[in-house]
């Protein structure tokens, strides 16, 4: 141990070899690749959204606007159903967030104390829906059944818990939590209800905040549920009216189409070419103005569940 | 006391933790009646794959088939072209999308710690949080065969323009490469994770030895990294049948149905638009079967020669 400080100093200040300088550059090179790869989509769209559509349809735009101006969004804001869609979205975020964490969280520290009788049966019945599932249509018979379908129930229930942010919240409350401190508030008469809300969820804010994120983001982004269970409109997320707008096959128009539903079609496409950079802006710019502060929350939240594996 | 909640020491003990924690109970209720409700009646739901389901009759009352719906499946001409594409597109995405990450976590290790290396990890997790409908749109976007910025691109080298979205044969390149672009930097994460864990005593040692980089990489980190590949691996593999419905569907249009009609999306066709409830879930249950087999399988296999398993 002694010869160690002396030996390994003067070892590993020589200089590199010539290969090891090579991999080096390389990596170098190979992450600003990386790097460019994945800004430049990212930048395209938001300069699009501010420049002249008829230039960026023209292909003129190459990185930063051209012509700038705020039509785009101008065209957005009196376009009613994207906001319908934002309100609804910003509701289900919100609601359904609200949901998922207080099934979530008391079931995963029930699940985490070593003193709770059967919890490795219960644990079992929630770790098998995730290889094992009844399949898209007996689902949607049971939300049938349930009478929850075109409700706003059918975008809250679904999904109200997910197995791997459970297993996420029970690994931190056994592995990060002490022992020690449930006992000691439970030898001096503290009921489990109290110790859970005064002293285990408030050391565990870190988890907490990233299992909301992963949820809250899950909420927003989802159009699925909304796709299958939802008929009307006026209940529409925000996702799935950007699905309409930006997506919808238009294919099947151009075939068919009779004079006037063509003339209509061209509106339809001239609204879309206007709108659709500024749409996307607008739509991811929650999550995109958030990401910066909470992205090494989500970097650590697959961490935690790494442990598990 | 023991008079009252009866004879052994066993069974008052456990008397008394339940009569402790019954509110651990009520915390477990609504997760277990939320799993209970939409996970486990469905399960209870799939028998309809095996009878003839009348909305008016329910699916207690509806009469059994058998095996009709899944011998209809498998005698459709459509049934091979399914299989053949759902595996084409997961074997692609297995192919290119699994390793890709390994190799990004790798390369960035090699980087020097500080605010560059915190910065690229930092930029490639960000495209992960872009909503499937939002990065179908860039897709169909950039790749718009008279407009798209791609084809302004490739046009500078004098290719093209070409009408990538509407050619059968570009649907799963352009579904892997969109897919890598989003999911590069979020799924090397966990692989961040395990090359931090590795012993930096193994590198100096290593290095004493006169090992260069290269061999480090291969020889430490590496082998480092393989149980958590192993892992991954084999839930990918598990999973290779079910190709995720939103994505494909989104991606969708007339005329690249040839390869991009995959199981869950024909699924979602005849049960939801079409209403043979029945027959849909006998292809989703043909489908969830075979995943099974091969979860067990290759965990079997993995747990044979690597000694690395999932369970």
């Amino acid at each position: 141990m002694k010869t160690r400080p002396a030996f390994s100093g003067a070892k590993r200040r020589q200089p590199q070899g010539i290969d090891d300088k090579i991999i080096g550059s390389l990596a170098y090179i190979l992450s600003i690749l990386v790097l460019v790869l994945t800004l430049y989509p990212l930048l395209y769209v938001v300069s699009a959204s501010f420049s002249d559509p008829a230039s960026v349809t023209r292909g003129d735009l190459v990185l930063l606007p051209i012509l700038p101006t705020l039509d785009g969004y101008a065209t957005i804001l009196e376009y009613k159903p994207i906001w319908i869609g934002y309100r609804n979205t910003i509701f289900y975020t919100f609601a359904g967030t609200l949901i998922n964490l207080a099934c979530t969280l008391p079931c995963a520290y029930a699940l985490s104390r070593k003193d709770m009788k059967g919890r490795s049966a219960l644990m079992f019945l929630f770790t098998f829906t995730m290889f094992f599932n009844g399949g898209m249509i007996p689902t949607y018979l049971m939300m049938k059944r349930l009478a929850i379908l075109n409700t706003v129930w059918a975008m809250l229930i679904p999904g109200a818990v997910s197995v791997y942010n459970l297993i996420i919240a029970r690994t931190y409350f056994a592995s990060s939590i002490p022992h020690e401190i449930s006992e000691a508030a439970m030898i001096d008469g503290c009921s489990n209800t109290r110790l859970f809300a005064t002293i285990i969820l408030p050391l565990s804010m870190p988890m907490v905040a990233v299992i909301m994120l992963y949820y809250a983001v899950t909420h927003w982004n989802s159009y699925f549920n909304a796709l299958i269970y939802l008929a009307n409109d006026q209940l529409y997320p925000l996702q799935l009216y950007l699905r309409n707008i930006l997506l919808e096959d238009m294919m099947l128009d151009l075939i068919s189409g009779d004079s006037e539903a063509m003339e209509a079609m061209i509106r339809r496409l001239q609204l879309k070419e206007s709108m659709q950079y500024g749409i996307v802006v607008i739509s991811s710019l929650p999550v995109l103005v958030l990401y910066p502060f909470i992205q090494k929350y989500f970097a650590k939240g697959v961490m935690i569940g790494a442990i598990k594996g | 006391m023991h008079a009252c909640f009866g004879g052994s020491a066993a069974a008052n003990s456990r008397w008394r933790s339940l009569a402790k924690n019954w509110e651990l109970y009520l915390f477990v209720l609504p997760a277990v009646a939320y799993i209970i409700l939409y996970c486990y009646l469905p399960m209870y739901g799939v028998q309809i794959a095996f009878k003839d389901y009348r909305v008016g009759k329910g699916i207690e009352g509806s009469a059994w088939v058998g095996l009709k719906h899944f011998q209809k499946f498998l005698s459709t001409p459509s049934c091979l072209q399914l299989i053949r594409n759902t595996l084409n597109l997961s074997l692609y995405w297995l192919a290119v999308g699994f390793p890709m990450p390994i190799l990004f976590a790798l390369v960035v290790n090699e980087l020097a710690d500080g605010r560059f290396k915190k910065f690229i990890q930092t930029i490639s997790y960000a495209p992960h949080f872009i909503s499937t409908v939002v990065m179908v749109s860039m897709i169909t976007m950039f790749l718009d065969a008279s407009n798209g910025i791609v084809n302004k691109l490739i046009g500078y080298l004098g290719i093209g323009p070409y009408p990538f979205m509407t050619v059968a044969a570009w649907f799963p390149t352009i579904y892997v490469v969109s897919g890598v672009w989003q999911n590069l930097g979020w799924s090397a994460i966990i692989y961040f994770a395990a090359l931090s864990g590795i012993d930096p005593e193994l590198h100096e040692a290593a290095m004493i030895d006169g090992a260069g980089r290269l061999k480090r990489i291969w020889h430490i980190n590496l082998p480092g990294i393989l149980p958590t590949v192993t892992i991954l691996l084999i839930l990918s593999v598990g999973n290779i049948m079910s190709v995720g419905f939103e994505k494909v569907y989104l991606m969708q249009n007339a005329l690249n149905t040839e390869t991009s009609e995959i199981i869950s999306t024909f699924v979602y066709k005849m049960g939801l638009q079409y209403n043979q409830y029945s027959y849909s879930s006998a292809i989703g249950l043909f489908n969830s079967a075979i995943n099974f087999v091969l979860l067990v399988t290759v965990n079997f296999v993995t747990r044979r020669i690597g000694g690395t398993s999932l369970f």
